[in-house]
């Protein structure tokens, strides 16, 4: 509470605090008393509303007690279809969700998602524009006046970056913002006109399924039949325009028209999903089924068939919602379900998602952890000379320092990929977890003795490099690794390499004899 | 057979070719013809317009004076004549295609408006894929391939268009010793077949290896002409050595001339 009163001083006041004036500091303490002084009947103001507030909150709950009973009849009546208003915003929900999830395809593929919500926004005075000429809320004007105020907005947006060294980021938010201001002003002014109030004009903002008509429907469903046709018809035309625009050209395609196609259809559809789910968040309708269906494929047809679907999904989801929702808002329900399904998409996708990478993570966390036991395992059998194959227990927990119950943990886990089996106190070797413990300590070695001989690294810096390439070098590396060091015996250390092939086919003897000799060679 | 027929004119003429960038001039004055069946190098040092003129050639950049003929028409009317490899940098290769698919976009100037490729352009494009093999990634996505891998894609793609006049920009820029002698191997190939090729280079001591002619640029054109006449010490010094600078700016300031009084007839 003191910084505020302090920092307002500072700016009344410069180099206050420098001169350390005594009435300043008074001043401060000032402020916080008052500040305490009108806080307290603030507080009680507060409590006052809380109190008040009790019973209605009841209220609420009453209602929803009441309207859980109303919740399934609600759903009934939707899922039933015999309300008129009903079909009309599932039909509605289903075209914009197939148009903007096709059309958003694209929008993500070119990267032109703030394209598309400078367009979203500056169709509103348009709106306003095409009510003001028909007198009445008629779908066709307002189309007409929407989709010209849109291609003037991204026409504006192309002559400020073609005239000016103003970027085209900034020519976005300055078309995107002060488009929509008009449409704002020029809305109010509407709402204050005689027939302005029943216009229902304002559901342009957050959306309003139930308040689409006949006329309406008949008009998106136009605009998604054109872009569902022009998407088939020219969808390689889209596909290499999206892709390599200058080869498309210097193939002889007629790159700008179909640019202004797609940025006339991104309009219409635009404008059609207006009243469904508002300027202000239809752009979220192009944008976020697409850029879901981009973590979840890499081929574009697949991309744009998922697109539609999630567009169809969340429309019909938010009409829903809007429908049993007692007149929610249709667009940010719509725009929530979307979210939901991105969500789901960057979280639990197959091969790009976080859930997955986590679990990869953990997989290869796991099978390190694993592979640095057999490895010490390895290690104690090795300095025993490769006598008998069992490591008592206490040993391998001494050699990697931990207690006899965390090593039992590991063993058990080694058990069970059946790498070791466990007698008593001892742990034995299967001949599969002899394999690989050798490929781990022989990949080690070789590694160590690569980055030495080729990489002319001193020996006592290859160690901790070694212990990560371990668990990752695959069998053609090895095997390249080998001819390149002439299938070396010994590593940098002087201990040897082990082959795991004559380790699987239980040749000790091939091992032991370099071994002994390593050892004579350190001796001396 | 077009390529004989062609034999007389050139396969490519450009003439009084000017370019210019926010009214700085990048070309100036180029005139060269190129004969039909030649492998011609484009070399110049970084900023000579080697790119800026293979792309007004092919029409993706606008000229401020001079033409340009393709087999003595303008590149408009046929625009299927001409192949073209972009820089590899020039797209993004997370984009959701597949290898094949990117190859099948060479056919789609030939297969025109509305028109989808069929099983033949299938066949063509993993022919074109095999030359220069990379068939077996065929049906991986473009970013799980190697620079070089990329690179060959384009290439491939070229292959594809089945052009008589390739333009190819920077081909050979930061690939594998693999990927660069599949790509020299191709393009002898298309020489014999009669295709006129001309590649912006950066490696001098490889263009005298690679290419039949060499184009000296800088801004203009310093030398144009078979390798062993024009790569010799006292042309590339004229070529590398020093900015044009006087020439720079009488240009600059005649093309800012020349574009007010655009302005004033516009």
């Amino acid at each position: 509470m003191n910084r505020e009163p302090a920092s307002e001083v500072e700016r009344v006041v410069p180099n206050a605090f420098e001169r350390r004036d005594p009435t300043c500091t008074q001043r401060v303490g000032d402020n916080a008393l008052h500040l305490f002084r009108y806080a307290r009947p603030a507080l009680c103001f507060l409590g006052l509303l809380a109190f008040t507030a009790a019973p209605l909150h009841a209220a609420n709950v009453n209602d929803l007690a009441a309207g859980d009973d109303g919740f399934w009849a609600q759903a009934a009546r939707f899922a039933s279809l015999t309300d008129p208003s009903v079909r009309y915003a599932l039909a509605g929900a289903l075209l914009l969700g197939l148009s903007c999830g096709l059309l958003g395809g694209f929008i993500v593929v070119r990267k032109m998602a703030l394209v598309g919500d400078a367009l979203s926004h500056a169709v509103l005075p348009g709106v306003a524009a095409g009510f003001l000429w028909a007198g009445t809320k008629d779908p066709l004007a307002i189309f007409v006046g929407a989709t010209i105020a849109g291609l003037l907005g991204t026409a504006t947006v192309s002559a400020i970056t073609a005239t000016t060294r103003l970027k085209e980021d900034t020519a976005l938010g300055l078309v995107l913002t002060s488009y929509f201001a008009l449409g704002i002003c020029l809305l109010t002014m509407i709402q204050r006109l005689p027939n302005g109030n029943q216009s229902g004009i304002g559901t342009f903002l957050f959306g309003q399924a139930a308040a689409l008509g006949a006329d309406d429907i008949q008009l998106m469903a136009i605009v998604t039949t054109a872009a569902v046709g022009v998407i088939i018809a020219g969808y390689k035309e889209l596909l290499v325009t999206s892709f390599d625009p200058g080869f498309a050209r210097a193939s002889g395609l007629p790159v700008g028209l179909i640019h202004h196609t797609l940025m006339f259809l991104l309009a219409a559809a635009v404008v059609i999903a207006l009243q469904a789910v508002g300027v202000v968040l239809v752009s979220a309708m192009l944008i976020t089924p697409a850029a879901a269906a981009y973590l979840l494929t890499d081929r574009l047809h697949r991309l744009l068939l998922l697109a539609a679907a999630f567009g169809v999904m969340s429309g019909v989801v938010g009409a829903f919602g809007s429908f049993v929702g007692h007149g929610l808002p249709t667009g940010p329900l719509m725009v929530l379900a979307a979210s939901a399904v991105f969500a789901g998409a960057f979280l639990f996708g197959p091969r790009h998602g976080v859930a997955a990478r986590w679990w990869r993570q953990r997989c290869q966390r796991a099978r390190t952890r694993r592979e640095n036991a057999l490895k010490a395992m390895f290690h104690l059998w090795e300095e025993d000379n490769f006598g008998p194959e069992g490591v008592a227990l206490a040993d391998f927990a001494q050699r990697r320092r931990c207690t006899l119950e965390e090593i039992g943990v590991i063993v058990r886990e080694l058990a069970r990929h059946d790498f070791v089996t466990l007698d008593r106190e001892m742990v034995y070797f299967t001949p599969a977890g002899r394999l690989r413990a050798g490929e781990i300590v022989r990949n080690h070695r070789l590694w160590e003795l690569y980055l030495t001989e080729s990489a002319n690294i001193a020996p006592d810096h290859v160690h901790d490099d070694a212990e990560r390439i371990e668990h990752v070098l695959g069998e053609a590396t090895v095997r390249a690794l080998e001819r390149r060091l002439n299938y070396a015996k010994l590593d940098p250390h002087g201990k040897i390499i082990p082959s795991p092939r004559e380790l699987h086919r239980g040749e000790h003897d091939a091992l032991e004899r370099p071994a002994a000799g390593g050892r004579e060679g350190d001796r001396s | 057979m077009t390529a004989d027929a062609d034999a007389a004119t050139p396969a490519l003429e450009i003439h009084d070719l000017t370019v210019s960038y926010h009214r700085k001039p990048v070309l100036w004055g180029i005139d060269v013809a190129v004969a039909p069946g030649q492998l011609v190098g484009i070399i110049g040092p970084n900023g000579a317009g080697k790119s800026t003129l293979i792309k007004s050639c092919m029409g993706l950049l606008p000229v401020s004076g001079g033409w340009v003929k393709v087999f003595g028409k303008s590149l408009r009317d046929d625009p299927r004549r001409v192949g073209y490899v972009p820089q590899r940098e020039s797209v993004d290769w997370d984009f959701p295609v597949s290898v094949l698919d990117v190859v099948l976009m060479g056919r789609y100037g030939r297969l025109g408006l509305g028109r989808r490729p069929g099983k033949a352009d299938r066949e063509a494009a993993r022919a074109c894929l095999d030359k220069v093999q990379l068939l077996p990634f065929a049906n991986r996505q473009i970013s799980n391939l190697s620079g070089g891998q990329q690179q060959r894609v384009f290439l491939a793609r070229a292959l594809a268009q089945e052009a008589d006049l390739y333009f190819m920009d920077e081909p050979f820029a930061g690939v594998d010793a693999a990927t660069e002698a599949a790509i020299i191997a191709v393009l002898r190939e298309l020489r014999s077949a009669g295709k006129t090729i001309l590649v912006v280079h950066h490696d001098l001591p490889t263009a005298r290896q690679y290419f039949d002619r060499l184009l000296l640029l800088n801004m203009n054109v310093v030398a144009f002409g078979p390798t062993e006449e024009v790569f010799t010490a006292e042309l590339l010094q004229k070529t590398y050595g020093g900015r044009l600078t006087l020439l720079s700016e009488v240009a600059q300031a005649l093309g800012a001339g020349a574009n007010a009084g655009g302005g004033e007839r516009a």
